[in-house]
Order: structure tokens, then sequence, then C-alpha cells
């Protein structure tokens, strides 16, 4: 490819996020619209790359390299597939959807735009990373962002607690993956960082089933992995609605894609070594993240056990190692950062303007703010996985790959999502209908128009997948990604 | 042993005439200069030590071959020429962010010193004899501990100076006393004679192993590694701001030249053994500067804590034995240097215009001054090892080699280390976004804004353009094997 699209990706959030913190601190509307154009500019770029892929040909296209270190093999390296390309789009559109949902933060918004365009530029490049060090060099990008937004425009009660909670949890991770990447570095003796020549390394089966847990591991922590998934509810509740959206939508993502594309393809005879362990804590994950769920009394909780009871899909769909189970944790990651995405903004609209996130003082909503409603209500039916939504055609190949591995994971986690069904209908109900208190009659409104845009929007691309999986491309697309993980982990 | 003279050596020590030159002249300067014209000293010293810099950059560069200069004394090396660049770099730093009103009466004197210290480092850097090392640490440390007790009307500036010329004394007496067996038992005191004369010597490695030992205990007080690191909190809070960065980064950066060099050359034979005792030294260092550093309350104090864990990090990569490691270590210590003196140079402002080391002089800063708390935010998490700043690269080279040397414990204990570290990192930095109750934008000097400068350009650079410095690190651990 002779044009840097990718890079463009990459990069002009981060261009964006400097040009604004050189901008005075008074100008905020020009901070705004800076943000937005470049969100904006962003998602045009990876629909582009959405559909410019070429399917039939697979494999890592747009790729861009050039030696960073070259004594050390690093290279900046940059390439999407089928796996990575929708996780590309799914980041830009949370992207997007953050700044136009923030627009109306008025605490220091320079400084708060910019942050949110470096977290985006950070999980881009990530998604987008062909070369180890590139993966952790973005990942660890965003830990400064993402610390201080939460301890700066979150919520006051629990923001110190969250943030550091969040961020060490995460940085932890990452550095626990470095150490085994640095191991496979040197087992491999290639010289290289680069993930496709690492792919025929041939490491011993002794090494890769001592190292895989590590590596696995660290990267599973991101992505919310029984036990060490609370971080993610505890940091997702104390950040501002942007943050939540993209730290449940997309960071979650990072590091379940970062699990899949460095510890299960590069270490595959550890894959299978581990797989039922993986199996039975993603099967934790799905079923106690539901519980919990099940019995908060804050809204926003609700929705952060949901994603530690989502993300389990994404870890049983990648333990089964085989197609289906695959396809479906490809189609999840995405669908899920949608629709959490969803979920946090309205649960934003409903804080900002109820001003409490109690289950309790909250109800009729509805009337209120119809279209945030219904906003929910289509994001808890993804959740459930109802047929004709994205969620259906995320969970379903999933359980039906649990099915052929071990049936008893795919019996107990269709029951996790019965559980889901419960706390989803429970909050709907309680929240949106029943009467109203008197005294949220009187003091909230309806949600402004660039809310109920991305609410909207997001809702309306989570129906256009469910209905029509193979048109939209989705399914192709992550299907010709997943091929190449089975060609590695020699799966059926 | 060639002992004739020849005058082409004299361009080998250019540099190191400079110094000395410069220091002649900041003290004939300051006889002549008058109330306020004292504080162009610092630009004159600042601009002699880029003279200096240059000469050594053009006219001291090591041959293919590292040569013995002088009858043995000194080697001209790559470690020797890349660590006094650093060293030029870290005190010309020093002294501009030095320049202040408190020091102005004395500042020629201060200036004066610190070249002085300079002078030596570079000679610690590149000395092979251990009489020459031995003059050249104290060349060193005699500036540093009349720089640590500077402010002789402020009571805990004299206790830092004294407490640091203690420790330093008996430090260096244990040190010595390892000097005299290594002579004793070989006859020589030149180091890159003593390890073969102990090979056919046939000393035994008991004694070899010993010796190690009590060498290890001088540089480890130079670096402040754990547990020779008592001095260090005490003396950074006690001592000038500037003063305690200086120590904290050039002086440390020159015990680190020194160690290296010494335990390559002189012990090779008993490399497994000062591998695991370097390696045990480093873990301490990492668990106990970084959970002390948690409880601090005063910057000063935190930083202290905080550079005993960096000097840990360092040391894994000299533990790993390997070039590899020592050229983690050199990127290390080249980063760290350029991080914490921004840092140190902070603190220095904001100790001076606020009245308080306390952390809680530092709420609010982001908004006085959102320019110097991005350059603090960068400064603390380039220590946190975050890119794209610089320390995130040093901390994978260390680790790294850690790993390929088959330490795995050491590079596990050095990330989850460098986990709670990022915490008390994060802690201050929260400080400085909270919302103060005082909006006055603190004043900066020309001069302090331009070592800042310096200071968070090399942040950004060693933490995205690596290749550069790596080469320039690989050499010089080419250099010492």
């Amino acid at each position: 490819m002779s044009f840097p699209i990718l890079s463009l990706i990459i990069f002009l959030p981060l261009a964006a996020g400097l040009v604004i913190l050189a901008l005075p601190a008074e100008r905020k509307q020009a901070v705004r619209i800076i943000a937005l154009t470049a969100a904006v500019l962003d998602l045009v770029l990876a629909v582009v790359v959405f559909i410019a892929y070429d399917v039939a040909q697979g494999g890592y296209q747009f790729v861009e390299r050039f030696w960073w270190v070259k004594q050390l093999g690093i290279s900046y390296y940059a390439g999407v597939n089928g796996i990575s390309t929708p996780l590309v789009l799914m980041g830009a559109l949370v992207v997007t959807s953050g700044v136009m949902i923030s627009w109306r933060v008025e605490e220091r918004p320079r400084e708060f735009f910019a942050y949110l365009m470096f977290l985006g530029a950070s999980v881009q490049g990530v998604f987008c990373s062909l070369d180890l060090f590139m993966v952790f060099f973005f990942f660890e990008l965003a830990v400064f962002p993402k610390y201080l937004m939460i301890a700066l425009w979150g919520y006051p009660k629990t923001r110190d607690y969250g943030s550091m909670k969040l961020t060490l949890y995460l940085f932890l991770g990452s550095v626990v993956s470095l150490v085994g990447v640095l191991a496979m570095y040197f087992a491999a003796g290639q010289n290289s960082f680069d993930m496709l020549t690492l792919e025929k390394a041939g490491f011993s089966r002794a090494f890769q089933q001592t190292w895989f847990l590590v590596v696995f591991g660290g990267f599973a922590i991101l992505g919310g992995i029984f036990p060490f998934h609370s971080w993610a509810p505890d940091g997702h509740v104390a950040a501002p609605t942007a943050v939540s959206m993209l730290l449940a939508g997309v960071e979650m993502k990072v590091g379940a894609f970062a699990a899949l594309r460095v510890a299960i393809m590069l270490l595959p005879d550890g894959a299978h070594f581990w797989a039922p362990l993986i199996l039975a804590l993603g099967t934790v994950n799905v079923v106690y993240g539901a519980l919990i769920a099940l019995i908060q009394t804050d809204f926003k909780y609700v929705i952060g056990f949901s994603s530690v009871s989502h993300m389990g899909l994404v870890l049983i769909g990648f333990a089964t190692l085989n197609n289906e189970g695959l396809l479906g944790a490809g189609m999840q990651m995405f669908s899920h950062g949608i629709m959490t995405a969803l979920f946090f903004a309205v649960v934003g609209m409903v804080y900002d303007r109820a001003h409490t996130r109690n289950i309790g003082e909250l109800g009729g909503l509805f009337r209120k703010m119809p279209v945030a409603a219904v906003g929910f209500i289509i994001a808890g039916l993804v959740s459930m996985g109802m047929p004709g939504f994205s969620g259906f055609v995320a969970e379903f190949p999933i359980f039906m790959g649990a099915w052929k591995t071990l049936p008893l994971v795919a019996i107990i986690a269709v029951l996790g999502v019965i559980v889901t069904a419960g706390y989803i209908l429970l909050v709907v109900g309680r929240v949106f209908f029943g009467t109203i208190p008197p005294k949220l009659d009187e003091t909230v409104g309806d949600v402004s128009l660039m809310d109920k845009l991305v609410v909207g929007g997001l809702a309306a691309l989570m129906i256009l997948i469910g209905v029509f999986p193979t048109l939209s491309k989705m399914a192709p697309l992550i299907q010709s990604g997943v091929t190449p993980i089975l060609a590695l982990v020699g799966g059926a | 042993m060639d002992l004739t003279f020849q005058p082409s050596m004299l361009l080998a020590i250019l540099p190191e005439l400079g110094l000395a030159g410069l220091a002649a002249i900041i003290l004939a300067l300051d006889l002549i200069a008058k109330g306020n014209q004292k504080i162009l000293l610092g630009w004159v010293t600042a601009g002699g030590l880029l003279v200096v810099a240059v000469m050594a950059a053009l006219f001291a560069r090591p041959a293919e071959q590292p040569q013995l200069i002088f009858g043995g004394m000194l080697r001209v090396d790559w470690p020797a020429f890349t660590f006094r660049l650093i060293f030029l770099l870290g005190a010309a730093v020093t002294v501009l962010l030095g320049a202040s009103e408190h020091i102005s009466k004395r500042y020629g004197e201060f200036c004066a010193l610190v070249v002085v210290s300079t002078l030596g480092m570079s000679l610690m850097a590149s000395a092979s004899n251990l009489i020459m090392l031995y003059l050249a640490i104290e060349t060193t440390s005699l500036p540093l501990y009349i720089l640590a007790g500077f402010r002789v009307l402020d009571q805990k500036s004299v206790e830092a100076g004294i407490k640091y010329l203690l420790y330093g004394a008996m430090t260096s007496a244990v040190m010595l006393y390892g000097f005299s067996l290594l002579w004793g038992f070989t006859g020589t005191t030149n180091l890159y004679e003593i390890a073969d004369l102990a090979k056919t010597g046939g000393l035994s490695p008991l004694v070899l192993g010993g010796t190690a030992m009590l060498v290890l205990v001088g540089f480890g007080f130079k670096i402040s590694a754990a547990p020779f690191h008592f001095w260090a909190p005490d003396v950074y809070e006690g001592a000038p701001t500037p003063v305690a960065g200086f120590l904290s980064t050039a002086s440390k950066a020159a015990g680190f030249a020194v160690l290296v060099r010494v335990l390559m050359a002189v012990f090779p034979e008993v490399a497994s053994f000062w591998s695991l005792v370097v390696g045990i030294l480093a873990a301490v260092s990492m668990v106990i500067g970084n959970f002390l550093a948690l409880a601090q309350r005063n910057i000063k104090r935190l930083l202290a804590y905080s550079s005993i864990a960096q000097a840990g990090y360092m040391l894994v990569g000299v533990a790993a034995h390997s070039a590899f490691g020592a050229a983690g270590a050199v990127y290390y210590l080249a980063s760290y240097l350029v991080t914490n003196l921004a840092a140190f140079g902070i603190v220095w402002l904001v100790g001076r215009e606020v009245g308080s080391d306390d952390l809680d002089a530092y709420t609010g800063l982001g908004r006085r001054n959102p320019t110097v708390g991005l350059a603090m935010l960068a400064a603390l998490l380039s220590l946190g090892g975050i890119p794209p700043l610089s320390g995130f690269f040093g901390k994978l080279l260390v680790f790294g080699a850690a790993v390929q040397a088959g330490q795995i414990w050491l590079a596990v204990l050095g990330v989850l280390t460098s986990v709670v570290g990022l915490y008390y990192y994060l802690t201050v930095l929260k400080i400085i976004y909270r919302p103060g109750t005082d909006e006055h934008a603190l004043p900066v000097s020309a001069s302090w804004r331009v070592a800042l400068l310096v200071c968070v350009a090399g942040i950004l650079f060693l933490g995205t353009v690596f290749a550069p410095m790596y080469g320039l690190s690989l050499s010089t651990a080419g250099g010492w094997f």
C-alpha cells in the first residue's frame, strides 16, 4: 500500500490531541470541534479500510513497515486482517461516540478531549500492530490518559480508588505479558519482534506450555478474566461516560485481541494445553458476572458487571479453538464493543439528568427520554443474544463451538445468558418504566440531539449486523481472519 | 606496559583539561562579577561545558581498539566517551537549573564545584588503574560533599553534607581496603593486568569474591543501591535541590561506570558470583526503594527512594553479565539522567516558590503552570516506564537482559515492583492535576526554562527514537567486554 491509511488512523487522533493541548484553555468550542473532526475523519478512514479490505485475498492488508530499532529487530509494522479490521472500525466508532457524548463537558474540556484522543490513538495502535514491541508501546501509551481521565473527571466518590485500581491492573497485565514476550523473543532467536516471523519460530512444546499462561494471563487481565476482573466494574463505574464507553467497549477488546494475537496464535500448543482452564474461567466470568450484575443497585455497576460476563463469552470462544468459537468470539468483540458503549452512553445520559444512579430512585424515564430508552432496550436485546441483533450472531456460534468442545460449558454459559435476560429486563423495567418519582418528573428532560445521534447510530448498526451478518461483510470478514488462526492451532 | 609519552595522549584528555580550565575561568570571573552579574556565570559554565562536549565528541573519540594511555592510568574507550558526554549534560543542566537568588551570592563557587566534580567523574569513567580510580572518585566526591552542605545557614543542608561525607568516607575506606587486597595479591594496580595475574597466580575464588564484595560496598554507596542507600533520602532532602538532582543522576552514572568496568575487567573469574550478588542488590533495591517511596509525603524523599529503585533496575542490566544487559543499563542511565534532572528541576522551582517540598505543595500545579505540569507528567511517567517516554525502553532492555540471562525471577520482580512504582508516580501526578487554591503561575527564569526544555526533549527523544542512543549504548558495552 502506498497510502499510509493505518498510520493516519493511528496518528490522526494523536496529532489532534497535541493540537488541542496547544490551544488556550478558554477556546472550549474549538477544542470540541477539533476533537470531533479528528474522530469523524478517523471513522471515515476506518470505514474505508473496512470496505476496501479484500476478503477473498485475506491475510494482512494495508501493510506499512519501517525499521524502528534495527539492531533489535523492532519495526513499526502496521497491518490489519479479518479480526482486527472490525475492531479498528469499532474503536473509531466508539471514540466518535465518546466525543459526541462528552460535548457538554465543561470542566477543562481541553485536557479532557486531548486525553480522549490519546486513548483513541493507543487502541488503534494496538489493533494495527504486527510487531510485539509496537503492541506494548501503544498499549501503555494509554496509561496516563485513562488514569487522569478517571481520577480528574470521574465519579467523585470512587474515582481515586477506581482510577488507581484500573490503571495498576492494566499495567500489571501488560508487564506480565511483556516478560513472556521477551522470553519468546529470546527463545525464538530470530532477533525479531515481528509476529509473522515469530509465528514460524517453532517454540518447543514445553516452552509454549510454560509461557502461554504468562502471556495469555497478562493480556486476559486486560480482557477482564476471572478472578482478575474486579478492576473493570470499579474502573468503569468511576470513569466519566466517554471513558467508560472506551474502556469497556474498546480497551477490554484490546486485551482480548492481544491474548488471541500474541498468546494463542504464537503459542498454539500452549493454548491447547491450557484451553480447559480458560474455558472454565470464561464460564465463571459469564455466570458470575451475570449473577453479580443481577443484585446491583447502582445502574452503572449493572453494566460494569455485564461487561465481565460478556467478555467471558469471548474467552470461551477463544478457548474452543475451533472455527465456530473463534468466529463467534470475533463477532462478539465487535458487537460487545458497540453494545456496551451504548449501554454506558445511556447510563451517562440518565445520570446527568437524574443525578442518581440508584436503581431504586429511578423510574418511568421512557416518557422523558424515549430515544435513549429505546437505545438501551436494543442494547439489552443484543446482550441477551436475541435473534435479529448482533449479539445473536456472535453468541450463537460461541455456544456451538463450546458444545463441540465441551457441552457442559455451553449449557452453563447459556444459563448465564438467562440470568443476563433477568438483569436486563429488571433494569429496563425499573429505570424506564413504572411510575416516575415526582422529583425526577420535574427535573429530567430529554437528551440532546448529539446524544440521540449516538444512540440511534450505534443501535442501528447492531440491528444491521444482526439481520444481515453476511451482507454487512462482518461475518465473511471475520471468517477470513479466523481461518489462518485455525491453520496455526490446527483446529477444524 | 608502554610508558612513553606521546602528544596524542593530550588530545585524549583534552576534555578533562578543558574542564580544569573552565573551573579556573569561573573562579576568576566570580571575583570580577558583581551582584546580579553572577547569574550570568551559569550561562558561561553551561557554554563552557558545551564547548568541552564538542571537543570531546570531535577529538577524544576512541579508536577501534581501546588504548591505555599515560602508563595505563587511563583507558580511551567507548565507555569513557559516552559517560563523559552524559556527565557533561548532567552538569550543564544542573548549573542552569541552579541559577537562583537563593545561592546567587556563591553561585560562582557552585558552578566551579560542579565542574570540578564533573572532571572527577569523567576520570572515573576512564580510569584503568586502582590509584587513578581512587583519586578520581575522591575528586568527584569532595566537591559533592561541599555542595550537599552548600547552604551553610540551613541546618538540614549542613546535616546533609556531613552525613554524605561520613557515609562516603566510610564506604570509601572499605573500598580502599578492597583495592589494597587486590594490589597485595597481584602486585599491580592496573585493572586490566590484575585479572590476568589473578588467573596465572592461581588466586582463590574466595579471595577474589571477597574482594569483589568489598569493592562493591564503595560503588554501591555511589549508586545508592540498597543496602548502601541509607544516606540518600536524608541527603537529598537536606541538600539544595539542584545538588540533589546532580547527586542522583551524574554521580550515580559515574558510580555505574566504574562498577561495571571494575567488575568486568577485574573479576571475570568470579563472574557468576558477582552476577548473583548484583542481582540480589538489584532485587533489594527495587523492593526497598519502591515500597518505602509509597509512604513518603516529602517529594524529595520520595524521589530519593525512587532513585534507589531506579538504581535497582539498572543493576538488573548489570547482573545479566552480557553486552546486551550492559547496553541496557547505559540506555537506562541516559534516560534516567534527563528524567530525574527534570523532576528535580521542578521540585526546585516549587520548593522555592511555594516554600515547601510536601506533596501538598503540588496541588494545582497543572493549572498554575500547564507546561511545567506536563513536564512533571513526562518525568514521572518516564520514571514509571511508560511510553512514549524514555524510561519505557530502558526498562524493556534491562528486563530483556534478565530474561535472556535466564534470571527470570529478576525480571518478574522488576515488573512487579514497577507496578508499585507506578502507584506513587501516579499519586503525585494526581495531586498536580487536582485543583488548588492558588492559581498564580510560578515565575520561572530563562536558564531554568532552557534546562527543563533540554531534559524534556531528551525524555521524548529517547522515548521514541531509540536507535541512535541504543547504538551508542552497544558500543559502550562493547568497550567493557
